[in-house]
C-alpha cells in the first residue's frame, strides 16, 4: 500500500496490527454486509494517520475488495491520506488533526447510553496525540458521566514526529494520569493478541468508569530495520525495503517458509 | 412604505416597540425542538443561563449535556452525538465557540456531515461592557468559508425561534448567530420565514439595504427617515447568509442599482463580503459596506460603541449617500 502511495506512514500502522486483528477479529460486534448496522460497536481512530491498518482490517474483513488498498493517498481514491467517514464502508468517523476521535467517541457513547443501545465506543488513540488540550477535556468529561461502554486504546510506542515521546512532551506516568481523571487503567503487550482480548473482556465487565487500555508496542513491529526508529513514523519504505520488510513479516524473520516466496 | 406581505411589527419606529434580545428566541424554539422530537440534545460549556439552554437542561436533564468550560471537547461530542443519530444544539458564546472550536467544526462536523447545530452567542459589538474579548465580529466569516454548512443570523427573537426550529428539523450542519442585548422585535409569528429566502421588508426602487441581524432595525430607521426626503429605499433582511439566496439580491441590485450592506461584524468576510461576491460575478454595481472597520471593539455602551466605530442609523445614511454619488 505505501509503496504504492509514495506516502504516508509506516511504523505506526504496523505496530498497530495486533491490536486492529484482536479488535476486528475477535472483540468488535460488526457485520461487513451491513455496514450501517444501527446495533454495531463503534471503531472510532482518532490517530488518522494510521489509517493503512484501518484500511487493510477493513478489507481482510469483506468491506471493501483487497485490491483497492493499492489506491491509497491516489487520486479518485476512497482510501484518503486521513479517513473520511462518507468516502468508504466500516470508516465511522473523519479524522487526522489529533484528539478529535476522543470527543467523538465520547459523544457516541452518551448517545448509545441514552438509548439503552449495548453498542460499545472502541477508541484507538496514539501516544503523541495525548500532547493535545482536546484530549484531556474529553478524557475529563467520559471520566465525568462514567462511560463505561467507552474504552479507549493507547499505541504507546513512544515515537512521534519530531522524537521520543518522552523528549518531545513526556507524558509519563500516564496511567496515574488517567486514574486521576477517573479511568480504569491496564496495561498490556500491544503485540500479544490473547492478552488485547483479554483486557477488551475485563473493560467490558468495569461498570463503574470508562477503561484505558495503555498498549505498550513496538512501532514498526515486525520489520527489523523499523523497530523502534521515530525516522519511520511519517514515510513510507523504497520498494526495495517494502520486499525487504515483507520477507521479514511472511517468514517471521526467516523462522519459517513463506508462500510468497 | 413597509412590506405589507411580510406582517412585520406595526411598531416598527416607534419609541414604545418591544425589545427582546435574539437569544430568547433561541431558547424557546430549542424548547419546543425537545418536546417535538426525542432526537435532539443540548449542550454548553458552563453557559446554560446566558444561551438560553437552561430551560431545555431543566426539562430534559436526560437530553442536556453539561461539558465544563471545553468547547473543543464540546463540538467533537456533539459531532460523535450526531454520527450516532442525534440532533445536538451546542450552545457558547461565538467567540469561544465556533471561535476556539473552529478546527473541530470543521473536520469533525462540517466534513463529516454531522447534523450539529451551532449556536453562537453574544455576536457584534453590541455585547458592550464585556468589552473587545467577548465581541464575536469574526464569526460569519470563519463559518462561512467551510463547505456543508448553513449560516442564518435571525434579526430578532421570534425570526431566531423560527430559524431554530426550522434548522432542528434540516439534516446538515448549521450554524446560528444570536446577540446578547435587547433589540427591537421587527418581525411578527405571521411573518414568513424559510432558509435561504430572504424577505424584502421594505419596498423601494432608488438604493437597496441588504444585510443580517438586529441592525436590520438600524437599517429600517434609516430607511423611513431617508423616505421623508422623498427616497426610496429597499430594505432586504437577508437572514441566510449560506446558501445565499443569489435571486432575491441580484433583484434588489437591479431594481435600484446601488447597495449598502449591514452587519455588526467585520466588513471582511461577513455579510457585506458574501453579497459583494454574489454582485460582482453576476451584477456588478456600485456597494457600500456599514460594518465594523478592520478593528477589534472596547468596553462600552453598545449605543455609544455603534456610533463611534459606525453601525448606527447615521452611519447608514451616511453610506446610502455615498453609495449614492456612485451609481449611475
Amino acid at each position: 500500500m505505501l509503496v504504492e502511495a509514495g506516502s504516508g506512514h509506516s511504523a505506526g500502522p504496523l505496530g498497530l496490527a495486533d491490536v486492529f486483528t484482536a479488535l476486528y477479529f475477535s472483540v468488535m460486534r460488526h457485520d461487513h454486509q451491513i455496514p450501517d448496522w444501527t446495533g454495531r460497536d463503534r471503531l472510532v481512530l482518532s490517530c488518522g494517520h494510521n489509517c493503512p491498518v484501518l484500511y487493510a482490517t477493513l478489507a481482510e474483513s469483506g468491506y471493501f475488495p483487497k485490491d483497492e488498498l493499492k489506491t491509497l493517498r491516489k487520486f479518485g481514491t476512497r482510501l484518503h491520506g486521513h479517513p473520511h467517514n462518507l468516502a468508504l464502508p466500516g470508516i465511522e468517523n473523519s479524522s487526522g488533526p489529533l484528539a478529535q476521535g476522543a470527543s467523538q467517541a465520547v459523544g457516541m457513547a452518551l448517545a448509545f447510553r441514552m438509548d439503552s443501545l449495548k453498542s460499545r465506543v472502541y477508541l484507538v488513540m496514539s501516544d503523541g496525540e495525548q500532547n493535545e488540550g482536546q484530549i484531556w477535556e474529553a478524557v475529563m468529561l467520559a471520566g465525568k458521566e462514567k462511560l463505561h461502554n467507552l474504552t479507549a486504546i493507547i499505541d504507546r510506542n513512544n515515537i512521534q514526529i519530531d522524537g521520543f515521546t518522552e523528549d518531545v512532551m513526556p507524558l509519563e506516568g500516564l496511567r496515574a494520569k488517567y486514574e486521576a481523571f477517573n479511568w480504569h487503567v491496564l496495561e498490556v503487550d500491544g503485540h500479544n493478541i490473547p492478552a488485547i482480548i483479554n483486557a477488551y473482556k475485563e473493560a467490558e465487565a468495569i461498570y463503574e468508569k470508562p477503561t484505558v487500555i495503555i498498549a505498550h508496542t513496538i512501532p514498526g513491529k515486525g520489520v527489523d530495520y523499523m523497530e523502534g526508529k521515530f525516522e519511520w513514523h511519517g514515510k513510507p519504505p523504497s520498494k526495495e525495503e517494502a520486499d525487504l520488510a515483507l520477507k521479514e513479516l511472511r517468514t517471521l524473520r526467516g523462522q519459517i517458509r513463506s508462500e510468497h516466496e | 412604505m413597509l412590506n405589507p406581505t411580510q406582517k412585520l411589527n406595526p411598531k416598527i419606529g416607534q419609541a414604545d416597540i418591544e425589545q427582546v434580545p435574539s437569544r430568547n428566541g433561541f431558547g424557546e424554539g430549542l424548547l419546543h425542538l425537545g418536546e417535538h422530537d426525542k432526537n435532539v440534545v443540548a449542550l454548553t460549556g458552563d453557559l446554560a443561563e446566558s444561551t438560553r439552554i437552561l430551560e431545555f437542561a431543566k426539562k430534559y436533564p436526560e437530553r442536556f449535556i453539561e461539558c465544563g468550560v471545553a468547547e473543543q471537547n464540546m463540538m467533537g461530542v456533539a459531532a460523535g452525538l450526531a454520527l450516532a443519530g442525534k440532533t445536538p444544539f451546542v450552545a457558547s458564546y461565538a467567540t469561544f465557540s465556533p471561535g476556539r472550536s473552529w478546527d473541530q467544526l470543521r473536520v469533525s462536523v462540517a466534513y463529516s456531515k454531522a447534523n450539529v447545530k451551532v449556536a453562537g452567542h453574544h455576536t457584534g459589538l453590541s455585547v458592550g461592557p464585556d468589552g473587545a474579548t467577548h465581541q464575536a465580529l469574526e464569526d460569519i466569516a470563519i463559518v462561512r468559508t467551510l463547505p456543508n454548512i448553513t449560516v442564518v443570523v435571525p434579526c430578532d427573537t421570534i425570526e431566531a425561534r423560527k430559524a431554530t426550529i426550522a434548522l432542528g428539523g434540516t439534516a446538515g450542519p448549521a450554524y446560528l448567530r444570536l446577540g446578547r442585548e435587547k433589540t427591537p422585535v421587527i418581525t411578527t409569528e405571521d411573518s414568513p420565514f424559510s432558509v435561504g429566502k430572504a424577505s424584502v421588508l421594505k419596498e423601494g426602487s432608488d438604493v437597496a439595504i441588504i444585510g443580517a441581524g438586529p441592525i436590520l432595525y438600524s437599517a429600517l430607521q434609516a430607511a423611513l427617515e431617508l423616505e421623508k426626503q422623498g427616497l426610496n429605499v429597499l430594505v432586504i433582511n437577508n437572514h441566510t447568509i449560506k446558501p445565499i439566496d443569489v435571486e432575491t439580491i441580484v433583484w434588489a441590485a437591479k431594481m435600484t442599482g446601488a447597495v449598502v450592506t449591514v452587519e455588526e461584524h467585520q466588513k471582511m468576510g461577513g455579510v457585506g463580503s458574501a453579497i459583494a461576491e454574489v454582485l460582482a460575478q453576476n451584477h456588478p454595481i456600485p456597494i457600500e459596506m456599514v460594518g465594523m472597520p478592520d478593528s477589534f471593539g472596547e468596553s462600552g455602551d453598545p449605543v455609544q460603541l455603534l456610533k463611534k466605530f459606525g453601525m448606527d442609523t447615521e452611519a447608514i445614511k451616511e453610506a446610502i449617500k455615498k453609495v449614492l454619488t456612485r451609481k449611475n
